[in-house]
């Protein structure tokens, strides 16, 4: 019954690529093997659409144009300390997020939440999960479906920069969206 | 022939000690002005056996700030039993205690330990006992002796017997392993809980001493395990979606507070009641909630929340729909509660000037007083006889683990070789 409905989405988004991407050059993600053929479709699919690919450690690659690309191309959002609140300067690219998932209903999302060195460990785990879930909120705002998208939050115990600044929190505070490899 | 045996036994149960398995050390950073004055004149009998024991009371006792050892040049005899005790001698170099002793082989190649301490101000046999030890037993059998003679020259119960579990984080090439160990106060046989290349976290002592719970996501997600320390058999208690996290258990040992979060990322504390699993939940609100301990009595779990914006400490009663209380006030950031043994007191986490720190409350008059120094300390946790908290430091960018009594006057540093350590977790008396 899942499949069923699957498979009717995944048709419409071919048709709907079809008919808006015509000049559109698509690089047929070759790298890509898949054995089922559902997944291929997909992958096609998402790539045909937004010219993209997802690398096996779940990067996006664009192909597309500058503009769009560099919304996209942005997957760490960055926060203040002790706040999971969004700043408006990661609305641009959290909406072009937002509406590649909405577009790609077979594409999928994991919100890494993270927090830097100070505070306590445990709270620490809370406020990355906070933070990769108000990500999650505004992904579902643009139109993402619950379904796309998983959270998990590593607190302080995975940090970018091991140094103890002010640059290196800044950095740690973060969330990362990670595009799950389609194969 | 057997002797010699006997002897390279011997020698080998020293090198096994003082070389592989001295992975911390603990350093005095600052001692109390007049401490106690010890002295103890090496023991008669097996000599092997004597220095190990001679060396395990000594740094015990020393390391905990309280006493000061007098050496071997200031000491004007040497005797081995009261009756070669001339007590001038030692009130001469201001001794408080004397402590004699013999060790002896029995035919089995374990030890006899007998000892006596002596108050040499007050001309009283104080103390005796005899204990036996095998070979590999000679360091819990020293630390046991020194926590006697602590407590029966401070009045406290002492803690060289007890343990700590800790967190550590070792590069191997361009990877971290995580390790949770165990192993005695002073560092000292070190044995590995469990190892992983992904984050371990939040280890936490069942009250039997013999189980260990933490946070493992050795399964890309987090996930909560009870270890029997001995056996190394583990089950997992926890596996739900989102958060499985800060384990705690109750003092009866029939619960565990943990933390979870809703598919909706909400952190709330719930108890899982180990017998059946059944769960309950004792917290619902959109805020985190997290880090829960228990009060000794078991009627209400301690918790960190930011419902009012900031971290903050609440304790709820231990119940379904159980009474709310918040308990600071002081400060914007007051974390990871544990309550002392008799209750009266708290250690958390707190901010003070952009540095963040251990302080300790009064669960009376909620009077907060900061006890550390450093930058980014955390994780404080209670001594058994509630008189040493030990937290994590950073030290040039490494973790290390520090105490501090709860005077504030002793301080000790517990220096790590290659590891970053942290989170370290006393131990209750009771194990085995």
């Amino acid at each position: 019954m899942k499949i069923v409905k699957l498979i009717g989405i995944i048709s419409f988004s071919l048709l709907f690529q079809a008919c808006s991407s015509v000049e559109e050059t698509t690089e047929v993600v070759d790298e890509v093997v898949s054995t089922a053929e559902q997944s291929v479709v997909t992958t096609q699919a998402i790539a045909q659409r937004n010219s993209i690919t997802v690398t096996a450690d779940g990067a996006l690659v664009l192909i597309g144009t500058e503009e769009e690309g560099s919304a996209l191309s942005q997957q760490t959002i960055l926060f203040d300390f002790d706040v999971a609140q969004i700043g408006s300067d990661f609305y641009a690219s959290l909406e072009a997020h937002g509406s590649y998932l909405a577009n790609n209903p077979g594409a999928s999302i994991r919100l890494e939440g993270h927090a830097d060195e100070r505070g306590t460990r445990e709270y620490n785990i809370g406020l990355g999960e906070q933070r990769a879930q108000s990500v999650r909120q505004f992904l579902m705002l643009q139109g993402a479906f619950t379904s796309q998208i998983t959270t998990i939050s590593f607190g302080e115990e995975r940090p970018l920069s091991t140094a103890s600044n002010e640059a290196a929190y800044a950095q740690n505070r973060r969330v990362e969206l990670v595009y799950n490899s389609v194969n | 022939m057997r002797r010699a045996l006997k002897l390279l036994v011997a020698i080998l149960v020293i090198a096994f000690y003082s070389s592989s398995f001295a992975q911390l050390r603990i350093e005095i950073r600052q001692g109390i002005e007049s401490p106690i004055i010890f002295a103890a004149p090496l023991f008669s009998g097996n000599p092997i056996a004597n220095a190990i024991l001679r060396d395990v009371i000594e740094s015990d006792l020393s390391n905990s700030g309280r006493f000061r050892i007098l050496n071997d040049s200031e000491m004007i005899s040497t005797p081995t039993q009261l009756s070669d005790v001339n007590l001038s001698d030692w009130r001469l170099v201001d001794t408080d205690y004397l402590l004699l002793g013999q060790t002896e082989v029995d035919n089995t190649s374990n030890y006899r330990i007998a000892f006596q301490l002596l108050d040499v101000v007050n001309n009283e046999n104080v103390l005796g006992f005899r204990m036996p030890a095998p070979p590999e037993g000679l360091r819990g059998a020293g630390h046991r002796i020194a926590d006697l003679i602590y407590e029966k020259t401070l009045g406290v119960q002492g803690i060289f017997a007890t343990r700590i579990a800790y967190v550590s984080q070792d590069q191997v090439g361009s990877d971290i392993y995580y390790q949770i160990v165990v192993a005695d106060i002073d560092g000292t046989n070190p044995v590995v809980v469990i190892g992983s290349p992904e984050p371990l976290m939040s280890p936490t002592w069942s009250p039997d001493g013999r189980r260990i719970a933490y946070v493992s996501f050795e399964n890309n997600r987090s996930e909560i395990y009870i270890q029997d320390v001995l056996t190394q058999f583990r089950e997992r208690v926890s596996s739900r979606d989102g958060i499985n996290g800060a384990p705690a258990f109750s003092p009866d040992g029939s619960k565990l507070a943990v933390t979870l979060s809703q598919p909706d990322g909400n952190l709330d504390i719930y108890m899982i009641n180990l017998e059946n699993q059944n769960l309950s939940r004792l917290t619902n609100s959109s805020s985190i909630d997290t880090e829960p301990t228990w009060s000794p009595d078991g009627d209400y779990i301690y918790f960190t929340s930011n419902r009012s914006g900031s971290p903050q400490i609440y304790r709820i009663q231990a119940e379904p729909n159980g009474e709310l209380e918040r308990i600071t006030f002081e400060g914007s950031y007051n974390s990871r509660a544990r309550i002392s043994p008799d209750g009266e007191f708290m250690v958390v986490v707190h901010e003070i000037n952009r540095n963040f720190r251990i302080a300790l409350v009064d669960l009376d008059t909620r009077i907060t007083q900061v006890l550390s120094d450093g930058q980014l300390d955390e994780s404080p946790s209670f001594a058994p006889n509630g008189d040493v908290i030990m937290f994590a430091t950073r030290e040039r960018g490494v973790g290390v683990l520090s105490s501090v009594s709860v005077d504030g006057r002793i301080f000790q540093r517990i220096a790590s070789i290659g590891s970053d350590v942290r989170e370290p977790a006393w131990s209750p008396y009771a194990f085995r």
